[in-house]
């Protein structure tokens, strides 16, 4: 089952609507209190990235179902001027050092998994899982 | 205390006898447990949230109010936990980098090695310390026969990787010339238009290449506005500026370098220097070159190489043993 739930992403006030409905995701399948709050604050960090640089966009969840382990899927999409150099927005310090946050690298390590797809001037694409331990 | 676990169990142990008799061995195991946790590269978050469970094996009666406030310090310590591991993360490449600098030092070193001229009747000596790791200063020797001596004294402006790089450019040029480019004028010329093809705009370096001729006595020089040398001589018991003219490399293809000649007679000596010598700063000041020129008095009537590094280590120490740039020494005395 690959239902798909989403939240667009246009004001600031709807990072706290993502987070809202990711925690509420993380909770049903399973995760912890720290996983949860993991997870939350990955999605922030996706969906302020989406508001602040590509303006729209919007962040969807799926429920993951393997043999042996269910998980999370945040997938944040937006049709922005996409990342040129995406080894430099992964290099540690990069945007931190900006005050920017956690940046990228931050949402890699608050989850399991992350892939990153970018084309400049038409968007970016990123999906990242959080297994249940 | 080698035992300490990290998990639940022990955690909530220590709790327990704390809030019980709030007695200092408990803190004192938390600060262990502290400290394991941060060699674990446990994140913050996780404490809490092992707190929060052992607070509620301790109370399971605890205010619901209580168990929110906890979950919301938890979420608050995320972004800290995230900070400290991409801390850790750069702590490691900072020791990668210093390594890979070190190697880089070591292979320059090699690269940059030169041999001092084994002559009877002349005695030399020369030091020469990078401020950093890499050394932006470089000496080089030649000498094919026992009749004479080439010596050159180069200095890239600014220091650390660059200006080491730079360096090496201009060993494997001077490595490239002929036998009838020895001429310290034509060694300056050649090389002034390898630098100004082929080092960034603003990378200057200076030089001062010299040519000490045993049979005929004398010694010819040229500069590229380095930083002058000194002459002693013996009969009148006297040092003397070298003064040369001569536009740094680097600035214009068509320099041309004008070619000076002294005598050497017994007892003379010559020195040359980088400006990280003639510029040791002590505090906010820059020692003056009358101050350089006593230090190298002093002991002057040592061996040549005793006395480059009795001066090195009186600057060393004068500058409270962190040298602001890369410092170069080289004593030549004739002897007989």
């Amino acid at each position: 089952m690959n239902f798909q739930t989403c939240v667009n992403i246009q004001k600031e006030w709807d990072i706290v609507g993502a987070r809202q409905l990711g925690r509420d995701r993380a909770k049903e399948i399973g995760f912890g209190t720290v996983d949860q709050a993991r997870i939350a604050t990955a999605i922030s960090e996706l969906a302020r990235n989406i508001y602040l640089y590509a303006g729209t966009g919007k962040i969807c969840f799926e429920m993951m179902n393997d043999i042996n382990q269910k998980g999370l899927l945040v997938i944040a999409t937006d049709n922005g001027p996409g990342i040129k150099d995406i080894s430099q927005v992964m290099e540690d310090g990069y945007t931190t050092s900006g005050g920017l946050g956690a940046g990228l690298p931050g949402v890699k390590r608050l989850m399991d998994e992350f892939d990153i797809i970018s084309d400049p001037g038409k968007g970016t694409e990123i999906r990242a899982i959080k297994w249940v331990r | 205390m080698r035992n300490l676990k990290l998990d639940i169990d022990n955690y909530r142990n220590l709790l327990k006898q704390y809030i019980k008799f709030l007695d200092e061995n408990a803190l004192y195991q938390a600060e262990q447990f502290s400290k394991l946790s941060i060699q674990h590269n446990i994140s913050p978050e996780e404490i809490i949230n092992v707190h929060i469970q052992a607070l509620k094996e301790l109370y399971p009666d605890l205010p619901k109010e209580v168990d929110y406030s906890l979950n919301f310090l938890l979420e608050t310590m995320i972004s800290y936990g995230l900070a400290y591991q991409e801390m850790q993360s750069l702590r490691e490449q900072q020791l990668e980098l210093k390594s890979e600098i070190s190697v880089a030092a070591n292979m320059q070193q090699t690269l940059l090695s030169t041999e001092k001229p084994n002559i009877k009747g002349v005695d030399i000596g020369a030091i020469s310390v990078p401020a950093n790791q890499m050394n932006g200063d470089y000496y080089h020797f030649v000498s094919d026969n026992q009749q004479s001596i080439g010596v050159a004294i180069a200095d890239v402006i600014g220091k650390g990787i660059p200006a080491a790089l730079a360096m090496s450019m201009i060993k494997y040029s001077m490595d490239s010339f002929s036998e009838s480019q020895r001429n310290p004028c034509s060694i300056l010329e050649n090389l002034n238009r390898v630098v100004e093809r082929n080092v960034d705009q603003g990378m200057f370096i200076t030089m001062f290449y010299g040519l000490y001729n045993l049979n005929s006595e004398t010694f010819s020089y040229a500069s590229a506005g380095h930083e002058p040398g000194l002459f002693y001589h013996a009969s009148t018991n006297e040092f003397r500026e070298i003064k040369t003219k001569g536009l740094v490399l680097g600035v214009s293809k068509d320099t041309t370098y004008q070619q000076y000649e002294i005598e050497i007679s017994h007892g003379d000596m010559i020195i040359l220097l980088t400006d990280g010598v003639t510029e040791c700063r002590v505090g906010n000041r820059f020692i003056e070159r009358e101050e350089v020129l006593e230090v190298i008095k002093k002991y002057i009537h040592l061996p040549a190489q005793e006395a480059v590094e009795q001066v090195y280590k009186h600057f060393e120490r004068l500058q409270g043993f962190q040298l602001r740039d890369d410092f170069t020494l080289i004593i030549i005395r004739k002897n007989v």
